[in-house]
């Protein structure tokens, strides 16, 4: 499965967003609908499904879609 | 509840209110991670109490001590839905002969050692959607003691940690609350001189010193089920000292 796809996979179980709707524009949370503790859970989920640490300073940064696949290609994350 | 289903991590567990705590929530089939210092209390506790009561030596002010232990914790035991912050020090001295030492210590244990614990295990039971906290604030945060301004801070501190978190995380199912416990007979409150505990029992309106167990019969109230709308409040267990 492609990174992006499993980025996706990951947002759609947490937030119960349709796939469709997660485009890399798409802001967590203007757009997804997610609280700040969503956001939490989420960078918790990330970190978990790709084995890395994503600092509070970084994820404070990763509004979008697009910004977590970035940053997790930025650290190492394969496709 | 099923024996064996749900762990609580009670820190300050190897005596006094912990102890107590630990007991009690056994009773109700609870698993306990008993956390201390004392790693001879702890091991002669769990010789007598058996394969509910696990030990674990923890520092609650060591954030990695604390990050590695709940790691532990979560990987030996079932899911942990409970958490009681009991671990606790006094310092006591008029404030004009407090150095800053006796401040920071009693504020680092007692009110640091529960933000650390409680970030830690939030995390464990924010993936549940479930879980109960317990902090163990104190009589005095409320009514305030002369020669006890660093303890009635951080006990005061815990109140507006428990309120907030109360807040924070009540969307994802976990309930944060917060014991009042007045004058309870513990090595803590023994070894205040004899004249101190006298003036204080006169001033109880039930007449009497607490006993641990009272503390632990209202701890085991709203870690369980039967408190599962009780949220963001502050029990007071004194014998009626704070009214």
């Amino acid at each position: 499965m492609s990174l992006e796809n499993r980025v996706t996979e990951i947002i759609v179980n947490k937030l119960g967003v349709r796939a469709e709707e997660v485009s890399a524009e798409a802001n967590f949370q203007t757009d997804l609908g997610a609280d700040s503790l969503d956001l939490v859970e989420l960078m918790m989920d990330f970190e978990d499904s790709f084995k890395l640490k994503i600092s509070d300073e970084d994820s404070s940064s990763l509004k979008s879609v697009g910004d977590v696949i970035k940053y997790l290609k930025a650290h190492g994350v394969e496709e | 509840m099923t024996p064996g289903t749900r762990t609580a991590i009670v820190t300050g567990a190897a005596r006094g209110i912990g102890l107590a705590v630990s007991e009690r929530l056994i009773a109700d089939g609870w698993t306990i991670a008993a956390c201390d210092m004392l790693e001879d209390r702890l091991r002669e506790e769990a010789a007598r109490l058996g394969d509910s009561y696990r030990p674990y030596r923890l520092d609650v002010t060591s954030e990695n001590d604390v990050n590695t232990v709940c790691e532990r914790i979560a990987e030996e035991n079932p899911p942990v839905l409970g958490l009681v912050n009991n671990a606790g020090v006094t310092r006591d001295s008029l404030l004009m002969r407090m150095d800053a030492e006796a401040w920071d210590l009693v504020l680092k244990v007692n009110l640091t050692g529960a933000f650390l614990m409680t970030k830690a295990v939030s995390r464990q039971m924010m993936r549940r959607r479930a879980g109960s906290i317990v902090n163990l604030s104190s009589v005095v945060a409320l009514v305030g003691s002369a020669g006890q301004a660093n303890y009635a801070a951080s006990k005061g501190g815990l109140i507006g940690f428990t309120k907030s978190l109360a807040r924070e995380l009540a969307s994802r199912n976990i309930r944060v609350n917060a014991i009042a416990p007045g004058f309870i007979e513990t090595e803590m409150t023994l070894s205040l001189p004899e004249e101190v505990r006298k003036g204080y029992a006169e001033r109880i309106p039930l007449g009497r010193m607490g006993k641990p167990s009272d503390i632990a019969e209202v701890t085991a109230f709203l870690l369980g089920d039967a408190s599962s709308y009780v949220n963001g409040i502050v029990i007071p267990v004194d014998g009626g000292l704070s009214t």
